[in-house]
């Protein structure tokens, strides 16, 4: 394994923190036009993100996460303004505007989960992990955000509530969200495109 | 009221607490009946893997290091 390529290595590198926090104060900027507001979104983004960074090994996983909890902190600027929610910012709505479910709780015909053939084989194609990649980066922040924390660092559902003072039933809710979003994503980018 | 959203809601929460004996049997007696429900059980298993594996994929665009 290269490990130069480890996000843990990677943070000691000037060049690459340079570079991901240039990219992430971008990303902040086109939605926060105070400069001063985007740079500590970016700050506190970082310094979030660098408590969990040996969790992961590759430097994608990691990027992921780190733009999670920028999305996250830019929310918290507009509440803290009290701004109407900007349009640029994915906020989780308390109807999930992606719900797969009609009125009486049943799938809507185009989002029931289908057949998976050999959903093993998927995890050897560099393809699908992009399409992962993808589908993981289109969750609305919080989600991402917490789906990371329970999936890929195995944090419990107390450490993830305490850690983003979220209620327990609320946690619930958006991992449920999460879940259904990601698989959904997948099935309609990847397993029914590729049928053997 | 068992349906599938809620069903999936279960089959979600399961992951982080213990389902009561109530709230499994319901899921079963669901899950017996609808399909779609089934497949989503076995594809909600295959995303907690992914996102194990995902952890120690390396960037695909990283060029290898010369």
């Amino acid at each position: 394994m290269d490990l130069s390529t480890e996000p843990k290595s990677l943070l000691l590198d000037k060049d690459y923190l340079n570079d991901l926090r240039r990219q992430m104060f971008r990303f902040a900027l086109l939605q926060i036009s105070d400069t001063a507001a985007a740079e500590d979104a970016v700050q506190e983004a970082l310094a979030g993100a660098l408590k969990n960074a040996e969790s992961f090994t590759a430097s994608a996983a990691f990027k992921t996460w780190v733009f999670a909890i920028l999305k996250h902190k830019i929310t918290d600027h507009f509440r803290r303004q009290k701004h109407l929610t900007s349009e640029a910012v994915d906020i989780d709505t308390p109807s999930d505007l992606d719900d797969p479910f009609k009125a009486i709780g049943l799938w809507s015909a185009g989002k029931r989960p289908g057949v998976w053939p050999n959903p093993d084989q998927a995890l050897e194609d560099k393809h699908f992990w992009r399409v992962f990649d993808s589908c993981l980066e289109h969750l609305p922040g919080q989600q991402a955000r917490v789906f990371m924390m329970r999936e890929f660092i195995g944090l419990s559902a107390d450490e993830i509530c305490e850690s983003l003072s979220l209620s327990v039933s609320n946690l619930h809710v958006l991992l449920h969200r999460a879940r259904l979003r990601l698989r959904g994503c997948l099935e309609e980018h990847w397993f029914k495109v590729n049928r053997p | 009221m068992m349906n599938c959203r809620r069903a999936t809601r279960l089959m979600s929460e399961s992951k982080e607490r213990p389902l009561s004996a109530t709230e499994r049997m319901a899921l079963r007696v669901h899950t017996m009946m609808c399909s779609a429900c089934r497949r989503f059980d076995g594809q909600l298993d295959f995303l907690s893997q992914a996102a194990q594996r995902y952890k120690s994929k390396p960037n695909p665009d990283d060029e290898p290091k010369a």
